[in-house]
Order: C-alpha cells, then structure tokens, then sequence
C-alpha cells in the first residue's frame, strides 16, 4: 500500500514561497513523475513528501496515516539522492544494511534482503566493494538497492540519472521502469529531463514556480497541454507558437486567421465569444507539412540534418520568432531559401495569450478538421 | 628505471632536469639548515643522556659520550684513572695517584714501584666510548618515574578521548545543524582563541578548586578538553561533508547520534588524526597547568616530575637528559603512526 495524498501544501523559505497551495493524489503503484524548469520547487516537494523539509501549510498523507510530523523513517520512504549519498567508508553490502540494522533487524533477515536486492539489480558481485570501487552505473544500482532492501511503501528518486552519461542513462531509465514493473510499488520520480518523464511515468506532473501546472499520462500532456507552460516544456524541440486572428465559428470548430491570406479551421471547441481575438497557434515542428504552393512563406536559416531526421530553423517571412519544423529523412534546404508550410490542423493546438490556458480541443477533433488554404 | 623508486634520481632532482639553479642551491641550503636545527638538540640530548654526570659539563663540550678509563695497579686500593703524559719528549700512558695543585703524581702501570710527578699541562686523560645507562636505570628504579608515566600516559589518552569526542560533537552541531544564534557561538568559541592561557589561569584554577579537583589528574584533564582550536579544525572538515550523506542516514532511519557515531566520526578521520596528534603533543608537554593543579609526588606528570631533578642547588642534568629522551618516544611514536593523516588532513580541511 503507497498512496499518496498532498492537500494544500505550502512551503516558504523566510519570505520566499516556494511552493503555492499544492494538492496532489497518487494511487498505489503508479510510477509518477515530476518533472519542470530548475527552480521549480519539484525536488522541494519529493524532500517534503520524504520527511527532510518541513511544511509551512498543508496535509500529507501516505497510505491513509497523517505522516506530517513523522520522521522520514517512520513514513516507509526510501529515498535515492542525486548524488546517490552513498556512505563512503562502507562497503556496499554495509550501506545496504545500515537502514535496516536501524530498524533493528535480524542479522538472517538482512542477509536475505541483502542477497535479494543485490540479485535483482546485479550488484552481487560488488557486495564487498567500497562505493569508490565502483562505476557511476554500478553506484547508482547501488543506491536503489538501498532503498529496495527497506520495502518502503514509496520510492522517492531525485534526479537520479543526473550524473551518468548519456548511454548509460538511457539504460539506467529502462532498468528503472522495469523495477517498477516487478516490485510495482509506488514511484516518485523527480526530473528536469522531459525524456524522462515522457519515457518512464504513468503520470507526470508538471511544475512551475512552485505551483502544479497539470497532471497527467505522457500522452495527455502531450496532446493537450492546459497551457503555454505545458505545452512548451513537453515535446523537444518545443512546441512553435504563430500569431493568429479567431474569425469564425462553426460546427467544425475555430476558424484562424493565420496572416499571409492563410486561414484554417482547427478541432477546437466553438465559441463564438472569442471571434476577433488574437490567439496563438501552438504546432509541434513535427506538425507541419512542407510544400512549395500552399501556405506559410517559411525562410531557412539552416538545418540539422541527423540522417534519419532534419530539423530545419528558420522564420516566417517578416516576423522575427524562430520557427522549428521536423522532417522525416534527410533533407537539405538551402539557407536563405523559402518553403511554404502547413500545420496539420487536427494538431493545432490554440492558447489565448493573455491567460495563457489552452482553448479546449473537441473530443473527437481528428475526423473533422480540415484543412483550409 | 620507470617503475621502481630510485634515490639518486630522487636526490638529484633539479627544478629544471640538467640544470642547476638558484632555487636548487637555496632550497637545499634552506632544507639541510633546517634539519640540522631541528636535528641537532634531539641527537645531542639523546647521546649526552649516556653521558657520566661529570662529563656533560665538561668544557669544551663532547660530542660522544666518553669516560675515563681506569685502571687497577698493584700496591694502590681504589682504580686509578689513565692519562697520556708527555716526559721529556716521550708519550705514554700512566696511572694518576693524585693530584695536587699544577702537579699530579703518576705510575707507570706496568712498573708502580716509583711515581713521578708531571705537570698537569702535559697530559690528557684517556678516554673510551661509554654509555652511562645508569642515567636510566637510576630515575627507573630510585625515583618514581614510573608513576609519574603513568600519570602523564593516563592524562594524555583520556583527554584526548574526550577532546576528540566533545569537541567533534560540538562542530558536528555547528556544521550541520540550523539553528538561531549558530554563528554566534561559532565566533565565540574561535573569539576564545585570542584570551592567553595565563590571563584564564587563575580564574581557570579558582574553578578546579571549586569543584574540589585539585591535586587530582582530572583537574588538568578536564578543563584542557574544549578547544577552540579543535572545534574549529573539526568543523570546517565537517562543512566538507555532502548533506545528503545525512539525509540518506535519516532516511535510513538512523537516530541523530548514530548519523554521528556512523557516519560523521569515521568520515572525519583524517582531521581527527591531526587533532588527536595536536592533543596527545599538547597534552604530553603540557607542563604549567599540571605544575600548579597538582601537589603531591604521586599525581605528577611526567613533566612536572622531571622538574624535580632541577634542584635549588643543583641541577641533575644526566637524569634530565635521559628521562627527557625518554619521554620524547611517546609522542614520536603516535607522530609515526598518524602522520599520513596529517597531510591528508590539512589538506582536507580547506575548501573541497
């Protein structure tokens, strides 16, 4: 049992409030991660829920027991650091133990958790090592073995992939999802790495300036981000926002003005009270068809082509924001010369400047849209 | 020669290889000046303390430690001391029989029968290496150096212990803990290093008579465990530690004392090492305070029992010296053992 239940949190450093009046619930066993700008507050949050900040205002919750004024020990966590914060003059089968001869353990019991934790993340071979004896790779495993032997109800991991390179990362990420598959204990997962958090959760929330800006699968956020936030922190490259004029309504959803004589009907809720507004118009660089007829007059500044996909940086004719679009294959545009492009509007997500929250898409946006030259 | 350590390679290093330079030439001035100054009391101590008491006044000084020779003859009770005479040109080597004013009255040793009296500018004793170990064996068994061992060996241990233990708990609070009035207390402590021992040392005294531990070890045990200079050197080792290390323990449910006692403690090890030598030389050559806590003769430290050896009307020098030798080894020894600590530690203690 790790659910997890934040009502209300507020945490302030002497006058600076770091986090605003989070509510938050997690059920048992989902791998959930937050992820958001550095600053954000998401690490605040995990050491919070761990038990190592107090809280200024609010309730926490873990498994139905009101945990806010237990230690970090006392509220079944367990806890990987960014620095993995093994004991250095331990050995590795040492630093497993120490929890648990804390909690007053039996010396068999350990030595059975020990042997299964080491099995399960291959680390058996180390067990005798000091931590400096060991790779980045084998130190992290180490420090999830730490937590495992625990049996918390919840895994909390601070940016724990931080400090491996980049091969190693992507393997550690898969290893980690796989652990979470197996023992499927609940998983609080911090990250500014938007990867991360798109590969491995079941549901991301995402962070800024100490407030929740929307919770979610991958997919929901990806598809529809609640605002300009959201929309352009998920996705890389980042979502490209264009200047457009609402002009009018019908069954089909939003009509949009998108200058240079180019209009579209977009998948968007109607609602004829926005007519004559200027909205932006969010599409993802993988979003636009490329043409030399239709469309937006599109000027190359250049392009990074990686073979089996370019992404190609430029502007729309007379306007000074950077434009990304993606193609599939290789593709070489000369610099300086001009395509015409077009967002596939069943992908055209539209904010409203001023508030910054997205304008609701209709539940079945895909069929109707057209497009419109 | 890549692998393997090779001295002469090692000694004839130059800071530019091929070249001899001014810095070359000064640093090895500067290094063979300061080994003979700091060498050269040691090893003059340490051979005068096998020195005969009569000897180690003796003008001008000596080097080895010598004494006369002597000699039976037949027709004399007691040895008599041989001596080099020069008579009319001739060297040899004679018996003195006794001495009076610039004329000594010699025998041959081989014939006694007919002394001869020689002036005692023409002639010079004879002397062989010797090694008075009297010297030792004397304090060992007359006096109660053995005792006053004891006490010093007693002190220095435990007040290290318990300068290690307090003072560390004391940095551990001020390096890892936030609390009002933090620094403070730091810059009050380190603020105690500016106050002399000799302005506290009455009020210091006036306490340990206060709470009845004069003329006991404990009255200069305790009051010399707290020190700023430790809580210091502690602390800023500590600030090196990461936090999370702590918060990990916390985590792992590890109560406070034990994040101490397991985790802060070995990791300080190498500043604890420099402390424990500073304490054990502080402690082991602590010499005021022990002379006026203690006053009787089986409370003395070793220190304060050497002293006693330096009379109002004499001073036994050849008990000195050799108990000094002796007392020198202790520390020499934990110098040994923890030196490697030292430079690690230093080094350790500054910025990360």
């Amino acid at each position: 049992m790790g659910n997890l239940k934040l009502t209300n949190i507020s945490k302030s450093f002497g006058a600076l409030t770091v986090l605003h009046d989070i509510n938050l619930s997690i059920d048992d066993g989902k791998f959930v991660v937050f992820v958001g700008p550095s600053g954000c507050g998401k690490s605040t949050l995990l050491r919070i829920i761990a038990g190592l900040e107090d809280i200024t205002t609010g309730e926490i919750e873990i498994s139905g027991r009101d945990v806010v004024h237990l230690s970090p020990a006392e509220r079944k966590i367990a806890m990987v650091f960014q620095s993995y914060a093994l004991y250095p003059h331990m050995s590795v089968r040492k630093n497993l133990a120490f929890g648990l001869e804390n909690l007053r353990f039996k010396r068999d019991e350990i030595e059975v958790r020990i042997n299964e934790a080491a099995r399960m993340l291959a680390i058996e071979p180390y067990l005798d090592r000091k931590p400096r004896q060991l790779s980045g790779g084998q130190r992290q495993r180490v420090a999830i073995g730490r937590a495992i032997v625990r049996n918390p109800d919840i895994f909390l991991f601070d940016e724990p992939l931080s400090n491996l390179d980049a091969a190693l990362r992507v393997q550690t990420r898969a290893e980690i999802t796989k652990l979470h598959r197996d023992i499927k204990t609940t998983m609080i997962y911090v990250t500014h790495d938007q990867v991360e958090a798109m590969t491995m959760a079941d549901q991301i929330v995402v962070l800024n300036s100490g407030r929740i800006e929307q919770v979610g699968t991958p997919l929901e956020l990806f598809e529809r981000p609640k605002n300009l936030f959201v929309a352009g922190f998920l996705g890389s490259p980042r979502m490209n926002m264009l200047k457009a004029t609402v002009i009018g309504m019908h069954d089909d959803g939003m009509t949009l003005d998108m200058g240079y004589g180019t209009t579209w009907t977009t998948g968007i809720e109607p609602d004829t009270s926005m007519i004559g507004k200027a909205v932006l118009a969010g599409v993802r660089p993988a979003h636009f068809s490329v043409s030399e007829q239709d469309g937006l007059p599109f000027v190359v500044q250049y392009y990074e082509s990686l073979g089996t996909e370019t992404y190609v940086y430029g502007t729309l004719e007379g306007q000074s924001d950077q434009i990304i679009i993606h193609q599939a294959g290789h593709f070489s545009p000369a610099p300086g010369s001009r395509l015409k492009i077009t967002p596939l509007p069943d992908r055209l997500h539209v904010f409203d400047p001023e508030t910054g929250l997205a304008i609701p898409r209709k539940a079945k946006q895909r069929d109707e849209a057209h497009a419109f030259a | 020669m890549s692998h393997g350590f090779n001295p002469i390679g090692f000694l004839t290093r130059t800071r530019r290889p091929g070249r001899i330079e001014i810095t070359d030439i000064l640093s090895w001035l500067w290094l063979i000046a300061g080994t003979l100054a700091v060498l050269v009391p040691v090893v003059w101590a340490g051979l005068s303390s096998f020195k005969p008491a009569a000897e180690i006044t003796r003008f001008p000084p000596t080097l080895l430690p010598r004494t006369a020779v002597e000699t039976s003859v037949q027709g004399y009770e007691k040895p008599l001391s041989l001596w080099t005479v020069t008579i009319d040109g001739k060297t040899r080597e004679m018996a003195m029989v006794r001495r009076i004013g610039l004329k000594a009255q010699m025998v041959d040793p081989q014939s006694p029968e007919a002394p001869v009296s020689v002036d005692v500018r023409a002639m010079s004793p004879v002397q062989k290496l010797t090694a008075a170990t009297e010297n030792y064996t004397d304090p060992l068994t007359r006096f109660d150096f053995l005792t006053f061992l004891k006490n010093s060996v007693f002190v220095t241990f435990v007040a290290t212990l318990l300068t290690l233990i307090v003072n560390a708990m004391a940095a551990f609070a001020l390096s890892k803990y936030r609390f009002r009035g933090k620094n403070a207390i730091f810059v009050l402590i380190i603020s105690t290093l500016m106050i002399p021992l000799t302005v506290v040392m009455v009020p210091a005294y006036l306490v340990v008579v206060g709470v009845g531990l004069v003329d006991s070890l404990w009255g200069i045990i305790i009051p010399t465990v707290a020190s700023p200079t430790a809580v210091f050197l502690l602390r800023q080792y500590m600030l090196t530690i990461p936090d999370e290390l702590i918060e990990a323990a916390r985590v792992d449910a590890a109560s406070e004392f034990r994040i101490f006692w397991r985790i802060i403690l070995p990791l300080t090890a190498p500043a604890l090492a420099v402390l424990a030598i500073f304490s054990v030389l502080w402690r082991w050559n602590d010499f005021l305070w022990p002379l006026i806590v203690l006053s009787s003769r089986e409370n003395f430290t070793l220190q304060v029992g050497l002293n006693a050896f330096q009379g109002e009307f004499s001073v036994q020098w050849h008990y000195i010296l050799a108990m000094t030798f002796l007392s020198l080894l202790p520390v020499t020894a934990v110098f040994l053992f923890l030196q490697k600590y030292i430079t690690t530690g230093i080094a350790g203690t500054g910025m990360k």
